[in-house]
């Protein structure tokens, strides 16, 4: 009986934090726009009937035939995918550098890493604006120093949206591979370059396929919230960054029309089931291949 | 027929496959290996025996190229491998840890080397085949090594190690992680698959056992220098110093001041007055020189009388028995509370054991038991 409870709870969770808000975003996509409180037809206060026989799929047909969304979903895709393989990148050379350093200095260097948790991200993506604009810090030192006779235009570009992503989300990637490296076997390099290899042969053949389950689930970590990025774009993307995040907002508090807000939720929810359900893959069997 | 011992060490014109000259190695101000010289032959199976922290790992690293020596010359066939990097050694090293590939199978783990070389792709899957045969692993060739038992990994280790056929093979501690059992036949099959290969073997152990077992030379070290090298039978029987013979099995050590008796004998003469012992020694003593005479237990017999043609006598009483199955080892204290140990072959079954725990026995052993040592 306590048994059943403890295993009951995280699924009461779930159910609570998760199923039912879904089931409400999808009712609300399978209704109609109107002008009234809540914006929407039909409401369960008009009778279970009239409330099911009011239900349809208009919206997501209004989806498909609109290539603003489709446009918007790809490009978004697209984005995420080149800034997961930019944080890859980035992050895998310091992961690697934190797993080489000397053991007194790994738990400093850990604490950099997750350091920028402790302000706003608001306030960090806020502070990028004024590095990357115009008259920001960047061109100023870039100026300065005389690499640039022209202020380069950064902000309000998709660079602007990379740089952002990949700084904001470089620590997702970090700390998986760096779990990986940490766990690598010291002797597993010595072996190979006693057998032949290079440094770099040894890096390849050894040392990146035995952090494979780190790069993979740093890269979902990465991806799945990029994609369903909002902020980032908003502030640093411009009007020229086509992003699904950014049309969902705007159809929510621009065009008021929450039926359509919605549809462009559950699809997006449904593009990002697929990578979910891999990531999750990737740590059972990373679990299993630990015992 | 003539058959010829091998023994290359002995023969003068025979040139060593390793030298070491001179080499010190430091880390700090730590000396790791200090002033070290030595040679190992061709078709040797050379053991570096000591207890941790005495440089055998740091020597072996050093062959592989993982370490460099602060100073000397390491040479592998006349010419100085110290720039070399490991990569371009013509030495494979079989790891402590294994350190086999575990995203890799066993065929691939084996391969790793071949494959990083400019050989055929067939020629590299026959050869692997024959490790696979040399090391009985051919029906798991196809697992990975979380797949296989400790045994298994073990020969994997060794036949990926031996699959570059190296002119020097490293083996670090290769049986420590083995239970009592599986070591003793793995010993075996690592000195028959020495033979059949012919490849030179320089093993790294702190177990004298295992050295003794597999080694044709034994190198003993302490604190970074080498304190003898010979064949484990002259180890055993003539340690030139108590630290070897103390490290080397189990051994009684008495200290005296010796006196000449003439023909090789020497007087040992004891601070408490005793008579003294005789010990045969073809080695040079000058009267009132401190000295150590070191008896195995073994070759000291134990009696209820006075044996009458024993060079040496002590009488004592039996302090402890240590029950060993097919021997046992007698503790006997002294009249002057020094220990000695007498082991003897349980020929008979316990109940019928002539001595027991208190009873007064004698202690004795021949002039030609002992080994008179200076240090």
């Amino acid at each position: 009986m306590k048994r059943a409870a403890l295993i009951a709870l995280p699924y009461l969770w779930l159910l609570a934090l998760f199923l039912v808000p879904f089931l409400i975003v999808l009712k609300i996509s399978l209704s109609d726009t109107d002008l009234a409180i809540p914006p929407y037809t039909p409401t369960l206060d008009q009778g279970l009937r009239a409330f099911i026989d009011g239900l349809d799929f208009e919206n997501f047909a209004f989806l498909a035939s609109d290539d603003l969304y489709w446009k918007a979903y790809l490009s978004s895709l697209r984005i995420a995918a080149i800034s997961t393989v930019l944080t890859l990148m980035v992050g895998y050379p310091v992961a690697y550098a934190m797993a080489r350093a000397p053991e007194e200095w790994r738990a400093t260097l850990m604490m950099l890493v997750i350091l920028p948790f402790w302000t706003s991200f608001l306030i960090r993506v806020y502070a990028w604006m004024g590095i990357l604009s115009g008259e920001g810090f960047l061109n100023q030192f870039l100026l300065w120093t005389g690499v640039i006779a022209e202020p380069l235009t950064i902000l309000n570009t998709t660079t602007a949206v990379y740089i952002g992503i990949v700084y904001t989300y470089v620590p997702f990637m970090i700390l998986p591979i760096y779990a990986a490296l940490d766990r690598l076997d010291a002797s597993l390099i010595e072996a190979a370059e006693d057998l032949g290899c290079s440094r770099l042969k040894a890096f390849w053949l050894v040392t990146v396929p035995l952090s494979k389950n780190g790069i993979i689930a740093g890269s979902f970590l990465v991806f799945i919230p990029a994609l369903g990025e909002f902020v980032i774009p908003s502030l640093l993307g411009g009007s020229k960054t086509l992003m699904i995040g950014k049309v969902l907002w705007e159809e929510f508090f621009n065009n008021r029309d929450w039926p359509v807000a919605s549809a462009v939720a559950v699809i997006l929810l449904l593009i990002l089931i697929v990578p979910i359900i891999l990531f999750q893959r990737n740590q059972q069997r990373q679990s299993e291949a630990d015992q | 027929m003539n058959q010829t011992v091998f023994a290359p060490w002995d023969d003068p014109k025979e040139k060593p496959l390793i030298r070491f000259k001179g080499v010190t190695k430091r880390f700090g101000d730590f000396t790791a290996i200090d002033d070290l010289t030595l040679d190992i032959y061709e078709r040797e199976f050379f053991a570096l025996l000591g207890p941790s922290g005495c440089g055998k790992t740091t020597m072996m690293r050093m062959l592989a190229g993982f370490e460099n020596p602060t100073e000397g010359v390491i040479e592998l066939s006349g010419q100085n491998i110290v720039p070399v990097p490991p990569n371009k050694r013509a030495v494979n090293m079989m790891f402590q840890s294994y350190a086999l590939f575990p995203h890799l199978t066993v065929y691939d783990n084996i391969a790793f080397g071949l494959r990083r070389g400019d050989m055929p792709k067939h020629d590299i899957a026959d050869r692997v085949d024959e490790m696979l045969k040399l090391t009985r692993l051919e029906k798991f060739a196809a697992r990975k090594p979380h797949q296989i038992s400790g045994g298994q990994r073990q020969r994997v280790a060794l036949a990926r190690s031996l699959a570059k056929a190296p002119k020097l093979l490293l083996l670090d501690e290769p049986l420590g992680a083995l239970d009592a059992k599986l070591r003793q036949a793995t010993q075996f099959e690592l000195v028959d698959i020495q033979e059949k290969t012919g490849t030179t073997f320089v093993i790294v152990t702190h177990d004298q056992e295992e050295a003794m077992t597999v080694a044709s030379r034994v190198a003993v070290m302490d604190e970074g220098r080498i304190m003898q090298v010979a064949t484990p039978e002259k180890i055993y029987e003539a340690p030139n110093s108590s630290y070897v013979a103390d490290f080397i099995g189990d051994v009684n050590i008495l200290t005296g001041t010796v006196k000449p008796a003439g023909e090789g004998l020497y007087q040992v003469h004891w601070s408490e007055g005793r008579e003294p012992n005789i010990a045969a020694s073809d080695k040079n003593f000058s009267e009132g020189q401190t000295c150590h005479l070191a008896v195995r237990p073994e070759k000291i017999a134990i009696s209820a009388d006075r044996p009458a043609d024993a060079d040496n006598a002590l009488q004592g009483k039996v302090l402890d028995i240590a029950y060993l199955g097919n021997l046992s080892t007698y503790h006997v204290e002294l009249q002057s509370g020094k220990v000695i140990k007498a082991q003897t072959a349980n020929t008979r079954r316990v109940s019928r054991r002539s001595f027991t725990w208190e009873d007064p026995v004698w202690v004795s052993w021949t002039a030609t038991a002992g080994v008179l040592l200076d240090r």
